[in-house]
């Protein structure tokens, strides 16, 4: 494997353009996208790519992000690795093929630059667009800076070949797509060496014609040969077996990593000043990063506050979260998303993987930074502080609460 | 033995004869054959056969008297609806299931 590289080049670009270029580096053969803002300048880049002729691929023009996927899912049926991003309501576009590349297992990668789901029109960031399909089969891991973006993308395409389901590398629009900042890009040859040729898990043959993904009715049945074959719902268990499996690749590929290159992105979850705190936290993507200015803010004042950020929201990291948070008297969550009529989806999702676990803080959910709103460190220090507050009354759970929300 | 044998990752079958399963279960409507109308028949040799021409299930032999596939028959009733002497007729599966039961239908 390679050794870590002295004197790294460093870049200064953008979200975009990060993970555009680890796309290159990791040789995707087939890219189907369209445009859609924020995350246009991923298409844009990766199409100047294959018109230079830096990157050696098949840049299909589609005329939706349904086609998109499909084109994706094609290629990645025949064994070349595909490649997509797209944002918001082409997400919501392509939800009908997401479930087919899940189901298909095909080990296709997608940015997804988090933005606002209409209606009132918002081209700006939250991430309801890639909760909305968290239930689609795919694994989600979130970055936090633009390097992360680089780093997730190169290790997204490892992961998704070795455990043959797809992955989503979740990064906030604007926020990150659209802010330039210091990336040290891989080699061509570490990439290289990183990442071996992807090999279909099914290869298609002309002398052993297979129909794939053909009507599956309810039961096994015994094929041609006689042999029991799996019914829908077999196969949707072998879906989620891989899905329960892959924490430990996503784990050992991180790890691989950073023996290779001396940089990890934390494996699944994210961590600052959690050693010894008893308050957490815990947020997804780029506001963790304000959550820990936060943190330093509240440290100061002599609260024991660390931050949990998650990187993988699927698989949900039930295990580590539980050891995460075994000291913790308090969990704050921040979702930039809403499961509306219950709750903001990572908090919900905490709250049922803590049942019953040694683990059992006070868990207080926040909605914040929905469409865009600015979300300030002191913001989250207030609502941690009122939520701390709330541990010394006699009913410390509260429903959700809204940050800077003035209705 | 469970169905983790066949060593699929994904839906895959070869193609042949059912791989669907046994589509005949999704008839509600069986064809009923009256050979002694059948011009086939009648005629003893294989005259008009416009029930194999049109069935779009290839479920109907090309033979005197013509045989119908029921495990594959969807009961689409085209083949009565086509046959100039009125020898076939779409029975409801319920009022010809008398004493059968799902298990014995079933081979899914």
């Amino acid at each position: 494997m390679t050794v870590a590289q002295e004197n790294r080049e460093t870049l200064i670009i953008t979200g975009n353009q990060a993970m555009a270029l680890a796309a290159k580096l990791c040789r995707v053969q087939v890219v189907a996208a369209y445009p859609i803002t924020p995350q246009s300048q991923v298409t844009e880049t990766l199409s100047s790519y294959v018109e230079s002729g830096e990157l050696d691929a098949q840049y299909v023009n589609v005329e939706s992000e349904h086609s998109a996927m499909s084109v994706c899912i094609g290629a990645s049926t025949v064994g070349a690795r595909a490649f997509t991003a797209t944002s918001a309501n082409g997400l919501a576009y392509m939800c009908e093929p997401l479930h087919w590349a899940a189901g298909a297992r095909l080990p296709i990668v997608m940015g997804c630059v988090n933005r606002a789901m209409a209606a009132p029109w918002n081209v700006l960031n939250d991430q309801q667009d890639s909760m909305s399909q968290r239930d689609a089969g795919w694994i989600q891991i979130f970055a936090r800076n633009n390097q992360e973006i680089f780093d997730t993308a190169v290790q997204a395409f490892k992961i998704a070949e070795t455990v043959s389901v797809p992955v989503m590398v979740c990064y906030d629009g604007y926020i990150l797509s659209h802010t330039v900042m210091p990336v040290e890009p891989l080699t061509q040859e570490e990439v290289d060496a990183f990442l071996p040729p992807y090999k279909p898990h099914t290869i298609l043959d002309p002398s052993d014609p297979k129909n794939l993904n053909q009507v599956t009715l309810a039961n096994p049945r015994l094929n041609e040969k006689g042999e029991l074959c799996h019914g829908y719902m077999e196969l949707r268990y072998l879906l989620e077996e891989a899905l329960e499996a892959s924490p430990k690749t996503i784990v050992a590929v991180d790890e691989e990593f950073g023996a290779a290159f001396g940089r990890r992105c934390g494996g699944l979850l994210w961590s600052y000043r959690a050693e010894d705190a008893d308050i957490l936290m815990m947020a997804a993507g780029s506001l963790t990063c304000e959550a820990s200015v936060a943190v330093d803010e509240l440290r100061k004042q002599g609260h024991k506050v660390g931050v949990v950020g998650v990187r993988s929201y699927r698989p949900f990291p039930k295990a580590a979260l539980i050891d995460a948070t075994k000291n913790a008297r308090l969990v704050t969550v921040f979702d930039k998303s809403l499961s509306y009529g219950n709750e903001g989806p990572i908090c919900a999702d905490l709250k049922a993987a803590l049942y019953r676990s040694a683990s059992n803080p006070v868990v207080h959910g926040y909605i914040a930074g929905l469409g865009g709103r600015d979300v300030k460190s002191r913001e989250l220090a207030d609502a941690a502080r009122s939520s701390i507050a709330a541990l010394d009354t006699p009913t410390p759970e509260r429903p959700t609460q809204w940050v800077n929300c003035l209705i | 033995m469970g169905t983790r044998s066949c060593k699929h990752m994904s839906g895959m079958a070869s193609p042949s004869m059912g791989e669907a399963g046994l589509t005949g279960q999704w008839r509600t409507e069986r064809p009923v054959m009256d050979h002694s109308k059948c011009v086939a028949v009648k005629s003893g040799k294989m005259a008009c056969m416009q029930c194999w021409v049109y069935c779009p299930e290839a479920v109907i032999s090309k033979t005197v008297p013509i045989a119908i596939d029921l495990d594959y028959c969807k009961g689409c009733g085209i083949c009565a609806e086509v046959c100039p002497s009125g020898a076939i007729t779409m029975v409801p599966e319920a009022a010809d299931m008398e004493g059968e039961t799902d298990d014995s239908r079933a081979r899914e």
